[in-house]
């Protein structure tokens, strides 16, 4: 059996809040295997979001193993974590944290602007990427002239188009109408099964955990249930 | 160049609002080196001086007189090439709104010590044949309309009676340095006069103007000319002309100052409010660039973004300010109560480097803060700004 992309063990998280210790996360072990689709899912509190943003690397852990493809990111520093970051992770925002200054062309670029890539070669790829997600013909939009549907398929092509291993989903159907809740998460099931991506998703909504292979319950900080429903394969 | 772009999409997202601060600094800019353009007026005079002329007035007080055969004995001194004279004539030429200085000179060799002045020689001449003549400078010349061969009666007031002069010369300065705002006539004319009306005060001159031969000597001279006279009826206090010239600006010195705080005080208000604009901007674009952190931008480079922003946006400003600064000060030096009060008004290029400077600060000093906040926000922290 290969090596789990994301391997968690006895992760810790606990914030201080003005001199009190406040506890987030206990004792969470956790694997993931490559091209899976996991969905995180609990009420309110309950560390599910924290937890992504461990994965994320967006916040560091106060305790425990947290190893992605095989490396320990809770020692790298903010820095290395940025550049880790910029090549490993895909974010997917519940209000899709678009630019609203930059069109959907230039809010697709903008992590690309990292890259070593030529003008060229990233205006290519920006355009492969939003015709995936299917908005080659609102390339010149602003953030307001699109639906919330729209925004998000933007932000979905701003996540995958500097192809990363991992996207990290945080209620991406949150602020969206059943059809195009619907339509975002055929994508991701698409980028799940033909592009081999690995998705880690938040959600509170029942309907939108089906599209995953795997559903993961916390409560408290604790996981208490990892379900994998009948016919979905590892 | 993204970047740039991306700055300046940002300068101009809430238009009202950066429209106001643009009008609070091209304001601010403007009165600045609108005030330092004053303050340097008031030393104009000062700074056209030459370094090799000397003034010898009174040593009590430049109202009082010195004899004018004291020239004599000045030509005898080593270093002196020349020795000219001039008195304040203190006339009104119909209002006393109309004032412009007149000089009462010696027309045989005054203009030799000045050839800054630019004159005619045929009109020089005119000037020189004609008893009543008057050399009067172009800027005065355009502003009451006169022109070679006009009558222009005075009404003296330090030398009573009505004075009749006739225009033979119209003089131009190298640059515009130069004052020409000012009225020259032969001192024979009036001392004639004098001789009959008030013989005790005939052959008397306010200052003598001395051009020397190494303008290196002029301590040196200066100290020999007041040896001279010392112990005589009237002792003389020999000085550059610069200095002479900063003695009257030194009259004015509280005026000055207090126009020189103003003008500091209006960069700093500038500053306060730019400041303001930035942690503004900063504080409702936390989630953002938490985002951009979230994508891999560096903390340096959102730094950059916001002191960016804050630097656009003044030298945007202080670009339009100096723009407006040049035709406005024009305007006013050529207006009635601008060249009334300065002789030379003109926003010097030091103004707008400092105008520059002044913008760059405010932007640097606005920005420094917000950009280092912006820099430190906390993923998570600045993530839960949105919704």
């Amino acid at each position: 059996m290969s090596a789990p992309l994301v391997e968690i063990k006895h992760l810790v998280k606990t914030y201080t809040r003005g001199d009190q210790d406040v506890p987030v996360l206990f004792d969470i072990s956790l694997d993931i295997a490559r091209g899976d689709f996991i969905s995180l899912m609990g009420p309110s509190g309950s560390g599910k979001s924290t937890l992504l943003n461990l994965i994320a690397g967006i916040d560091k852990p106060s305790a425990g193993l947290l190893r992605i493809d095989g490396e320990d990111i809770s020692q790298l520093s903010e820095s290395d974590l940025a550049d880790w970051r910029a090549a490993n992770i895909g974010f997917i925002f519940q209000f899709y944290n678009l630019m609203p200054v930059l069109t959907a062309f230039e809010n697709v670029e903008l992590p690309l602007l990292l890259t070593n890539l030529s003008k060229a070669e990233r205006r290519k790829r920006v355009n492969l990427t939003l015709e995936m997600v299917g908005l080659s013909d609102r390339l010149d939009h602003y953030p307001n002239e699109l639906s919330g549907g729209q925004q998000q398929r933007v932000a979905i092509a701003r996540a995958v188009v500097t192809d990363p291993t991992i996207l990290v989903c945080d209620e991406p159907t949150g602020d969206l109408d059943k059809q195009s809740a619907t339509d975002v998460l055929d994508m991701l099931k698409a980028l799940n099964n033909t592009l081999g991506k690995t998705i880690i998703m938040v959600t509170h909504d029942a309907h939108a955990a089906e599209a995953a292979k795997r559903v993961v319950h916390l409560e408290k900080g604790e996981l208490i249930d990892d379900i994998r429903p009948a016919g979905t394969a590892d | 160049m993204y970047f740039l772009k991306l700055i300046f999409k940002n300068v101009f997202r809430a238009k009202l609002r950066t429209a106001l601060t643009l009008a609070g600094l091209v304001i601010a800019v403007f009165a600045f080196g609108f005030l330092q353009t004053v303050v340097t007026a008031f030393f104009s005079g000062a700074n056209a001086a030459s370094g090799a002329r000397l003034i010898t007035r009174n040593a009590i007080s430049l109202v009082f007189p010195m004899p004018t055969y004291y020239r004599e004995r000045m030509r005898s001194i080593d270093g002196v090439k020349t020795v000219s004279f001039s008195n304040w004539f203190g006339g009104i030429y119909k209002e006393p709104q109309n004032f412009f200085p007149q000089f009462a000179v010696d027309h045989n060799n005054y203009f030799d010590l000045f050839p800054e002045y630019h004159i005619n020689p045929e009109e020089m001449l005119a000037f020189k044949r004609d008893r009543q003549g008057a050399m009067v400078g172009r800027k005065l010349a355009d502003r009451f309309g006169w022109k070679v061969g006009d009558i222009v009666p005075i009404r003296g007031t330090i030398f009573p009676g009505n004075w009749q002069f006739t225009i033979r010369a119209i003089f131009d300065g190298k640059d515009d340095t130069v004052v020409t705002r000012v009225f020259f006539f032969h001192w024979d004319y009036i001392n004639e006069e004098i001789k009959k009306r008030f013989p005790r005060r005939a052959d008397q001159i306010g200052v003598f103007n001395i051009e020397i031969t190494d303008p290196s000597r002029a301590a040196e001279v200066s100290k020999a000319i007041d040896t001279e006279f010392r112990n005589s009826l009237a002792e003389t206090l020999t000085e550059t002309e610069k200095s002479f010239q900063l003695g009257f600006v030194a009259q004015s010195e509280t005026i000055v100052v207090a126009i020189r705080v103003v003008s500091f005080v209006v960069i700093f208000i500038i500053l306060a409010v730019v400041a303001n604009t930035m942690a503004m901007t900063a504080r409702e674009r936390i989630a953002e660039y938490a985002t951009l952190k979230v994508l891999g931008f560096s903390p340096r480079y959102i730094a950059a973004l916001v002191f960016g922003e804050a630097l656009m946006i003044s030298m945007i400003g202080a670009g339009i300010g100096i723009l407006i600064t040049v035709p406005i000060s024009a305007a006013f030096g050529a207006s009635s109560i601008g060249s009334a009060v300065f002789p030379s008004f003109r926003v010097s290029n030091d103004t707008v480097v400092l105008q520059v400077l002044s913008g760059f600060t405010v932007g640097f000093v606005a920005g420094l803060l917000p950009a280092w906040r912006s820099a430190r926000i906390k993923i998570v922290d600045g993530l839960r700004h949105i919704g």
